[in-house]
């Protein structure tokens, strides 16, 4: 027995250990049953809230009648129905955005990252325009490019354009003066010390704007949508919500979220393949990789 | 035996030379640097020590040609420094290994960047030979976030030596390091220092640092960062941590320390 147990007030069962850490409950529980709990949970409060006729359904659907339009929806996409075709109109958009976005965005990102003239002369009205409510535009593209998909990709691109220029600009800022101390010492050119230093460097900040776009860009095509017509997903849920069909508006979100959810998985997946040096815990690729 | 080092050293004549070196910003308002003398002969090693903002660091960028001087000039084996030199080896306070390369990668980064990929991967052995110089040896594929602090400056030590500069200049290289390490890496600098019969220019704060390491300690003051004296150091070498003990050691140490303190009154 150590002296300092001896000297201890009491000893427990073994004799030798007198203090221990104590590890919370929640750390016990896996991950996954602790959100299966709050998720059951959920679910059971709202089905009570509208079986109880707290909450008409015609405001609020109960996750009965959500989870069998769910299925309903389901089947629809599957079988390639009209629902489908929609699903594909909002993807295309989202597609297109998110590649027009990036064009864009890495131009200007690099055009404000490495050129002073680019710094102070094109910064501050990115700035600018990027506080601008940036909706309030989408009357103005279907002015311009029409009711069909290019409005709405234009929209899309416009959102989500926005984090990936700041990201670009900010990863190519990463760098800090050691680095370009050194690269300066070993003779590099500026083409090197962008390629070879700056670059990487700022991966993991484009790798967040590109995230951050990778979101905004559904809820950009949708916005589109609404406010300008066309045959895509955001049609489908405007009608929905005329007829007062909340079940459907719901289960439409839900599948509609998947898209956004793929688009983030991707980015998340590049990320962990480009940038192996910087993978953080909040990474989904990466926990998905554990 | 500090005779016959000062006796041999005599007859050589300078491979680096520094003369009448000034350094102003801000059309004369800020002088950073004034009327800066040095002379490094082959296989010197020198050290500038003062305190912060006496123009250390502005000297060691225009003795590498990374900035230039406002005035005087900078001849290294007989050539004018104008801008970065392939037989100038630089190190820094931090190691900046680059953690998207292997250790090989960034040691061999120096090469890459001056002949190209064919040239770096023909290097490969000669920075293998580097690393096991500095016991590295068998991390050649590891990054850089698998290397500890004192294994970071050591890599960092062989990306400076793998073009084979003729001088050496060490900005503060293990001052971010615990002093155990650092006064092992100290010694392992002197080592290396010897066996490639290096010139070397170390700036650093710590005066027991610069008496280990010198031949020759330079004390700068500030505004105007100047030399205001140079200090000879009759160690015999190599030189051993033990020495730090010896009368001899103490006095060029409370010779810099008041020389710096009467500096900072100025």
């Amino acid at each position: 027995m150590s002296e300092l147990s001896a000297a201890g007030p009491a000893a427990s069962p073994d004799g030798d250990t007198i203090w221990t850490e104590r590890t919370s409950l929640g750390s016990a529980v896996p991950r996954w049953v602790s959100m299966l709990i709050l998720l059951v949970g959920f679910l059971g409060l709202w089905q009570l809230v509208t079986s109880a006729g707290i909450v008409s359904p015609l405001i609020l659907p109960s996750p009965a009648a959500t989870i069998v339009d769910l299925g309903f929806v389901g089947r629809s996409l599957l079988s390639g129905s009209y629902m489908l075709a929609a699903f594909w109109v909002t993807a295309q958009e989202v597609i297109w955005g998110f590649v027009v976005a990036l064009a864009i965005g890495v131009s200007l990102g690099i055009l404000v990252g490495e050129t002073s003239i680019g710094e102070r002369a094109v910064m501050p009205y990115i700035v600018a325009i990027d506080t601008m409510p940036k909706l309030a535009f989408a009357p103005l593209f279907v002015a311009w490019l029409g009711f069909g998909i290019s409005s709405k990709v234009a929209l899309a691109a416009f959102i989500s354009v926005f984090p990936i220029v700041v990201g670009t600009a900010a990863g190519l800022h990463a760098a800090d003066e050691n680095a370009r101390m050194l690269f300066k010492s070993i003779g590099a050119s500026r083409l090197q010390t962008l390629l070879k230093l700056k670059i990487p460097t700022g991966l993991p900040q484009f790798f967040t704007g590109l995230k951050i776009a990778a979101i905004s860009v559904v809820s950009g095509a949708i916005a589109g949508e609404f406010l300008g017509g066309g045959r895509g997903f955001g049609e489908l849920i405007r009608v929905a919500a005329a007829q007062l069909d909340t079940p459907r508006v719901f289960s439409l979100i839900i599948y509609l979220s998947f898209l956004g959810l793929l688009m983030f998985g991707m980015v998340s997946w590049m990320q962990y393949k480009f940038v192996f040096w910087h993978r953080t815990s909040g990474d989904i690729a990466s926990r998905a990789g554990k | 035996m500090s005779a016959t080092i000062t006796a041999g050293s005599e007859l050589r004549p300078p491979i680096y030379e520094l003369s009448n070196v000034s350094k102003h910003y801000g059309d004369r308002a800020v002088v950073a640097l004034e009327g800066v003398d040095l002379k490094l002969r082959k296989g010197e090693f020198h050290s500038v020590i003062g305190s912060s903002g006496c123009g250390k660091s502005t000297l060691l960028k225009i003795m590498a040609g990374l900035t230039p001087p406002s005035k005087g000039r900078v001849i290294l084996s007989g050539t004018p420094v104008m801008g970065a030199r392939p037989d100038i080896g630089m190190m820094f306070q931090q190691a900046t290994l680059f953690p998207w390369r292997t250790t090989l990668q960034n040691i061999l980064l120096p090469i890459e960047i001056r002949e190209g990929q064919a040239a770096a991967d023909a290097a490969r052995p000669r920075a293998t030979a580097l690393l096991e110089l500095v016991g590295l040896k068998g991390f050649e594929s590891s990054y850089p976030s698998q290397l500890s602090g004192g294994m970071a400056q050591r890599a960092a030590i062989c990306r400076m030596l793998v073009s084979e500069p003729e001088v050496l200049l060490l900005d503060e290289p293990f001052s971010a390091l615990d002093e155990i390490t650092r006064d092992f890496m100290n010694m392992e600098l002197q080592r290396i220092c010897m066996e490639r019969n290096a010139t070397a220019f170390l700036v650093t704060h710590s005066i027991s640092e610069a008496v280990i390491l010198s031949d020759v300690v330079h004390v700068m003051s500030a505004r105007p960062g100047r030399v205001v004296r140079t200090v000879e150091i009759d160690l015999p070498r190599p030189r051993a941590l033990e020495m730090t003990t010896l009368p001899a050691f103490g006095e060029h140490v409370s010779t810099i320390r008041n020389l710096l303190d009467k500096g900072a009154f100025l």
